[in-house]
């Protein structure tokens, strides 16, 4: 699926849903199932400090594919990390540079990623396309 | 107070009727910033409304008007805490800037390299980082009180800190993340045993229990309107008259001068010295608005059914598994932060938010504390006196079933 089918998937997932709780126990679950981190890349190098809580991101790239791993001490910041993984994993660095990633205010969770709650959110997805530009400047050398 | 008169208080303050996720508002967020009462908003209506114009040096009729509600509003800030003087009262924008002032000209006046300040572990970042600064500036040494378990100074440590080469003590009142009401007429009398002065940060006090600056024997008082029911923006700095004569003027401009040449500039007398520019004396008039209020409802009063709400609502919690609270003085004001298990504090807030309830989560600008409870942060619920143990009910179920979600 191209990143666009698969935002759109999860809106439609969450647009099915009326209640804010049960919007919130979807993303609880989405946090409890995300695969934990690898103990090895959860290390300073990787963490992208909040304010409120914390995010570990790891990128890895094979065959032009880039696969992100990533975790938090937070369970809702989990479960949009995992959606975020969700997205953008599997994909190739160009096509992660050029998407823009509108699944996040459309399921009305916007204002995790809002610059005041500082929880992390933002940077790690300016670090996931970050990760994309480094190894497609890389490949291109 | 009784529930007739909590109602009555409550139809006073217009924001706790608003929907919030079309939940009714419960507001414990408190230790933050209070919401304001009608009186003191419709008194910055009256000030741009019919009081404005520039204050001290106009001749015409509005501007002596403003200048005599600016003027006054310091006569009421100087009578609720007990001060000798009103020249004692100076208007700053809160409680940080007011610390930034005592800690940059108390600094130039009487430190050097070498010497050392004393703060606590319980700061609030505003009373760290200016001494930081300060130390930094001057190549000093910032001591630290520790606590013990329950999140009391150790007053025994403290004294040992003391020595020749302190200059000046930087404690809080009450904590903003544990509630702790510090025995602050203690610390400064030990303080000035050794003729070291002491600055208080009233901030989280002043809203909860009364406060005389005479009988503590403080020298420095400070505290931020906007946490007593007032205006943001502005906030008071006590300072005993020796002190604020024997310190430098903070900032230069207008209003805190008496002559100015290019050679040479005389500064104004007490409190103008330290009130550089354009006051605001819309500000200060609400300021006054908000004491006057809490002083109708009555400080003991106040002091009394918060205590209520504070042994009901730990009560209360305390019925949760896993409850951890964090912060277990004996002298507490109505703060507080707790932990559920292994749940996240952030998790815990952001539920309870789309539930209607606003509490504060993380560190409370106190990283060190945090830190050295070897804790993520905390929720933190703090009340005020329009609070109901209704509320704290709601709250409890509402944390009941966020749990239950989250575990």
């Amino acid at each position: 699926m191209t990143i666009n089918e698969l935002q759109d998937e999860i809106i439609e997932e969450f647009s099915s849903l009326d209640d804010w709780m049960d919007k919130y126990a979807l993303l609880i679950d989405l946090g409890n199932s995300l695969k934990p981190l690898d103990e090895k890349h959860k290390n300073p190098q990787n963490i992208i400090q909040g304010c409120q809580s914390r995010v570990w991101l790891n990128a890895e790239l094979n065959d032009g594919i880039i696969t992100y791993q990533g975790e938090s001490d937070a369970v809702l910041v989990k479960g949009i990390v995992s959606l975020l993984i969700q997205v953008l994993s599997g994909h190739t660095p160009d096509e992660i540079l050029n998407t823009e990633l509108y699944f996040v205010d459309k399921i009305g969770l916007k204002e995790h990623l809002s610059p005041t709650r500082s929880n992390g959110l933002l940077a790690m997805i300016k670090q996931m396309k970050m990760y994309a530009l480094a190894f497609k400047s890389a490949n291109s050398k | 107070m009784n529930n007739k008169q909590i109602r009555l208080i409550r139809e006073d303050f217009p924001i706790l009727k608003e929907k919030i996720y079309n939940k009714d508002l419960i507001y414990f967020d408190n230790g933050a910033t209070t919401q304001k009462p009608r009186c003191v908003v419709e008194k910055m209506e009256e000030g741009y409304y019919h009081l404005n114009a520039n204050i001290h040096r106009g001749v015409h009729y509005l501007s002596q008007k403003a200048t005599e509600a600016h003027e006054t509003a310091r006569n009421t800030v100087a009578e609720f805490l007990h001060a000798a003087k009103r020249e004692e009262i100076i208007f700053t924008r809160g409680t940080t800037e007011a610390i930034n002032l005592v800690a940059t000209t108390f600094g130039e006046a009487f430190c050097k390299d070498g010497d050392e300040v004393i703060v606590s572990v319980m700061e609030h970042h505003s009373n760290i980082v200016p001494w930081q600064m300060l130390c930094e500036r001057k190549g000093m040494k910032l001591r630290i009180i520790p606590m013990n378990d329950n999140g009391e100074l150790k007053l025994d440590e403290f004294q040992q800190l003391l020595n020749e080469r302190t200059k000046i003590v930087s404690v809080t009142h009450v904590s903003n993340v544990l509630g702790t009401i510090n025995p602050v007429a203690e610390i400064i009398k030990l303080a000035h045993f050794q003729n070291i002065p002491v600055l208080i940060d009233g901030a989280q006090a002043v809203p909860h229990i009364p406060v005389n600056v005479q009988e503590l024997d403080a020298d420095f008082y400070v505290f931020s309107a906007h946490k007593i029911y007032g205006p943001t923006g502005i906030g008071a700095l006590y300072g005993k008259e020796k002190w604020l004569n024997a310190i430098p003027p903070y900032q230069g401009g207008g209003e805190m001068i008496q002559t100015v040449t290019f050679e040479k500039t005389t500064y104004n007398e007490l409190p103008f010295k330290f009130e550089a520019g354009t006051p605001d004396y819309i500000g200060s008039t609400a300021f006054a608005e908000a004491l006057r209020y809490v002083q109708k409802i009555g400080l003991n009063e106040i002091a009394d059914y918060e205590h209520a709400l504070l042994t009901y609502g730990t009560e209360k919690l305390l019925e949760i598994e896993g409850m951890r609270i964090i912060g277990t003085a004996v002298n507490k004001s109505s703060v507080i932060s707790f932990l559920i298990g292994n749940i996240h504090p952030y998790d815990i807030g952001m539920l309870l938010d789309k539930l209607g309830i606003a509490v504060r989560t993380g560190h409370h600008c106190a990283q060190p504390l945090i830190d050295s409870l070897g804790i993520p942060g905390t929720v933190r619920a703090s009340f005020a006196f329009y609070n109901t143990k209704e509320e704290i009910d709601v709250f409890i179920e509402a944390l009941k079933r966020v749990v239950g979600m989250l575990q």
